[in-house]
């Protein structure tokens, strides 16, 4: 493995959080002018062993080499003065500065990050605007300018194109590639496979916070890297879950769990209308900012929506406040885990949130009660307890299903998932997947969000595709691959809406 | 996140254009624009009230507001930096007590060189408080508490009861009139003293670091900020703004306090929030906590001239302070809703 020519030589790299061993011999060569792939489920240690290279923590043990030189850093800004730069999973911005004084806190040129961001397509760039104003795929832009800008030999980016749109993907893939081919490295870090495969010239795959491999990137390559991510074991129960996905019928005539008509909330909605039926799970298909956010916030009573009906299985509802929607059996899954999640209080506290109702009407707390539920609830999803005291120490994918678990606990008939997967493995990401055909296959309905579009037809019974604030097109999961999704998107399609009501 | 106002082209958006720059800075600046309305608001109600309203009464307002405007200055750095300092009543109190006992009796000239030595002393002062936050990972609070606590102390040790002054040239810097009657030696005191430590700050780099930290400590580290150092400064600055006021308090009562200080903690952090600093810090100013310092003075004034009992004061301090905060509040939803 090792390499004369590699620029930065990682080696037996462990770091313990408490009891949890995030990193435990994380090791990797990155040579000058390539492109670097870091894979490996969640928790397997990735967003550690970024954070420990870029100077945020410190490793407890094992060396990081520079030029055959052993370095330490202590904080960004030292790695950064060696040339290392990261752009982080999420936006690296201070919030109330503007975005010229954000450029000037990281001692960045203004015109150089102008430029690069003009390189991107962003053209106007008002540099008065404060950052908490602006849109979150602007934010990732700039980060990747201000990144660019310090001219950095290794440049590190983090689960960049998470919440991005395609197309600004390819912009950011675009700069990528004029960064090898000046000569300098970068470490990539994305769940999508097919990115990780156009892109990337090596990669190097983390398991339960060890290096388990490193793959050239030649045709097969991908599937080497799953079935390295994932160990022996899951990969061929994934692959028998896949042949079970496939089989999935079309959804019969089953009586209507969630009628939405005419839907409209300012300029985001314009007159929304789907059915969603007992026992299916309906996927949404859309590009960034056409009304899903939206859609998703008005039927879990986030927003209140101006015009329109929604009807829960016949009973109209009309949410002033989340509990509406909750009271009427429909919880929303949100995107950001952390909005719904109590981080520094345990797994149990936090599944048991929503159904404090049940175990304790005005007195105490049902305590025993609470445990039975909870543990089930954690034992039907796997949810890795051993950071069971304090839920921020628990992996994304942890996370996200420990509010999963939640509604489990406390009963519900309709779930709401917007963009659950966000961040989250392959294996993890299956495993939820099933969790939510398992789900409809017991009689609950779900209307599922996810802005990566191939895996709707894993995941749905019957798609729609959601664009400028209308439903433009329907179709069964069957013919709902990517490539018709995506045009259906773009709003490239004309529109064909099979039984909408 | 909406995403409403950015098109798959990869437009940013751009608000161009005067009156949008200036209705932009006057909802980012609230409190710039609505303090000096409520302030003129209230000065005219006190005209009103007591139709007699005189030099000599602006004088007396000028001295009660000069030393509570620079501790709400002082709250005002640590608080933008993400911060609280509960410790500085009790700093402005040593700084008081000191100034009462070496002035004593001594020269104009002694006592300008001991200000200085006092001003160090509080810098020193803060310096301890950020130390401690930044090492020992106390909570904020419990450090300036307890510090506040040890400084009280302090200050108690230095004099055990009021007494002490200093000469007559120093205490009229703030408590005499220069210029015009009209134009009160506190104010230009309290311009000179505040320009002067925080234009420095401002204007430099530390500036956009305490405002980077508050804001977002986070993003600011991954920034490259280094906000430990941010947030030492900041109490440095506080302990430098405690001390200044410590000395304004013996000019404008003429001797030392142990205790003088005590009642600023809490009516600094109210002139803070009046004024437009969030405590979640990143955000506001000093003027916004100045003028909200001096509305404060000017509440126990109009109810003595309307012949209501000073202690309502307090009640409608409080008020004010619950509607200032509800009002940012609502602004706040408005602007997330659009």
């Amino acid at each position: 493995m090792t390499a004369t020519n590699a620029v930065l030589q990682i080696r037996d790299i462990a770091k313990s959080f408490g009891s949890v061993r995030a990193l435990t011999a994380a090791a990797m060569d990155v040579k000058a002018g390539e492109v670097h792939a870091l894979m490996g489920a969640n928790g397997a240690g990735k967003s550690t062993l970024v954070k420990i290279i870029t100077g945020v923590f410190s490793a407890d043990a094992g060396t990081i080499m520079l030029d055959q030189a052993p370095r330490v850093f202590r904080s960004p800004a030292e790695a950064r003065a060696a040339g290392i730069v990261s752009v982080y999973q999420d936006p690296a911005l201070v919030p109330d500065l503007t975005v010229g004084q954000n450029l000037k806190l990281a001692r960045v040129p203004t015109a150089d990050v102008m430029r690069w961001l003009a390189e991107m397509g962003v053209a106007k760039l008002d540099l008065g605007a404060v950052i908490r104003s602006l849109p979150y795929p602007l934010l990732r832009l700039i980060d990747m300018a201000r990144a660019l800008a310090s001219n950095p030999r290794i440049l590190l980016l983090d689960e960049i194109t998470a919440a991005l749109p395609a197309d600004l993907s390819g912009q950011v893939f675009k700069m990528v590639r004029r960064w090898r081919e000046a000569g300098n490295s970068v470490i990539f870090i994305s769940h999508r496979m097919a990115e990780v495969s156009a892109l990337c010239d090596r990669a190097t795959v983390l398991r339960d916070g060890r290096t388990v491999g490193v793959v050239e990137m030649t045709a097969g390559a991908d599937h080497r890297i799953v079935s390295l991510m994932l160990g022996a074991g899951p990969a061929k129960e994934a692959a028998k879950e896949a042949a079970q996905t496939s089989a999935i019928s079309a959804a019969a005539e089953r009586p209507a769990a969630l009628v939405v008509t005419g839907l409209r909330y300012k300029h985001s909605l314009n007159g929304v209308s789907l059915t969603l039926r007992q026992g299916e799970v309906l996927g949404i298909a859309a590009l960034e900012g056409q009304g899903q956010q939206e859609l998703f916030d008005c039927i879990a009573g986030v927003r209140r929506f101006d015009s329109g009906a929604i009807s829960v299985e016949g009973r109209e509802l009309r949410p002033r406040h989340p509990v509406d929607a909750i009271r009427a059996g429909v919880v929303l899954i949100p995107a950001n885990r952390l909005q719904a999640l109590l981080p520094q209080r345990s797994i149990a506290e936090n599944v048991a949130l929503s159904s404090f109702r049940e175990f304790a009407a005005w007195g105490p707390i049902d305590m025993a009660g609470e445990r039975t539920r909870v543990l089930s609830a954690v034992q039907r999803l796997q949810i890795d307890t051993r950071a069971e005291g304090e839920l921020k120490r628990l992996s994304g994918g942890n996370q996200q299903k420990v509010v999963i678990a939640r509604w489990l606990a406390s009963g519900f008939r309709t779930l709401l998932c917007f963009d659950p997967t966000r961040g989250i493995d392959v294996g993890t990401k299956r495993q939820i997947y099933a969790l939510l055909r398992e789900l409809a296959a017991s009689g609950a309905s779900v209307l599922l969000f996810t802005s990566e579009m191939p895996e709707i037809p894993l995941a749905c019974d019957r798609a729609l595709v959601l664009y400028q604030g209308q439903i433009v097109h329907e179709m069964p999961a069957a013919e709902a691959s990517e490539a018709s999704l995506l045009h259906a998107a773009h709003g490239l399609v004309a529109p064909k809406i099979a039984g909408a009501t | 996140m909406t995403g409403d106002a950015f098109d798959a082209g990869g437009q940013a958006q751009s608000g161009q254009g005067a009156g949008a720059r200036a209705l932009r800075f006057a909802r980012r600046n609230m409190a710039l624009v609505g303090m000096p309305l409520l302030l003129a608001v209230a000065l005219i109600a006190t005209v009103i009230i007591h139709p007699n309203f005189g030099s000599f009464d602006l004088q007396s307002l000028a001295l009660a507001a000069l030393p509570l405007a620079l501790a709400a200055c002082g709250h005002a750095v640590v608080v933008i930096s993400g911060g609280i300092d509960l410790s500085i009543g009790s700093m402005i109190s040593v700084a008081n007590v000191l100034s009462g006992k070496l002035m004593h009796k001594g020269s104009f000239g002694g006592a300008l060189l001991w200000s200085v030595v006092i001003i160090a002393i509080g810098a020193l002062l803060g310096c301890i408080n950020g130390l401690l936050v930044r090492y020992s990972r106390i909570p904020d609070v419990v450090v300036t508490l307890t510090t506040g606590f040890i400084y009280g102390g302090v200050a108690l040790l230095i004099m055990e009861r009021p007494g002490g002054g200093a000469p007559a040239a120093f205490l009229d810097l703030a408590a005499g009139t220069y210029v015009s009657e009209w134009l009160p030696n506190a104010l230009i005191f309290l311009a000179v003293a505040v320009c002067a430590v925080w234009i420095p700050v401002v204007r430099s780099r530390l500036g956009l670091l305490i405002y980077a930290t508050g804001s977002d400590r986070v993003a600011a580290f991954r920034s490259g900020v280094d906000t430990d150092f941010a947030r030492l400064m900041a109490y440095v600055v506080s302990g430098v703004f405690a001390a200044i006021a410590g000395i304004a308090l013996t000019m404008t009562t003429g001797i030392g306090a142990p205790l003088s200080g005590t009642l600023y903690t809490l009516s600094g952090l109210a002139a803070i929030v009046i004024g437009g600093v969030s405590l979640s810090g990143g955000k506001g100013g000093l003027v916004g906590p100045i003028m909200a310092a001096f509305l404060l003075s000017l509440i126990p004034t109009d109810l003595i001239f309307l012949n209501i009992d000073p202690n309502y004061g307090q009640v409608i301090q409080g008020t004010l302070i619950v509607l200032v905060v509800m009002a940012g509040g609502f602004a706040a939803a408005r602007q997330d809703s659009k």
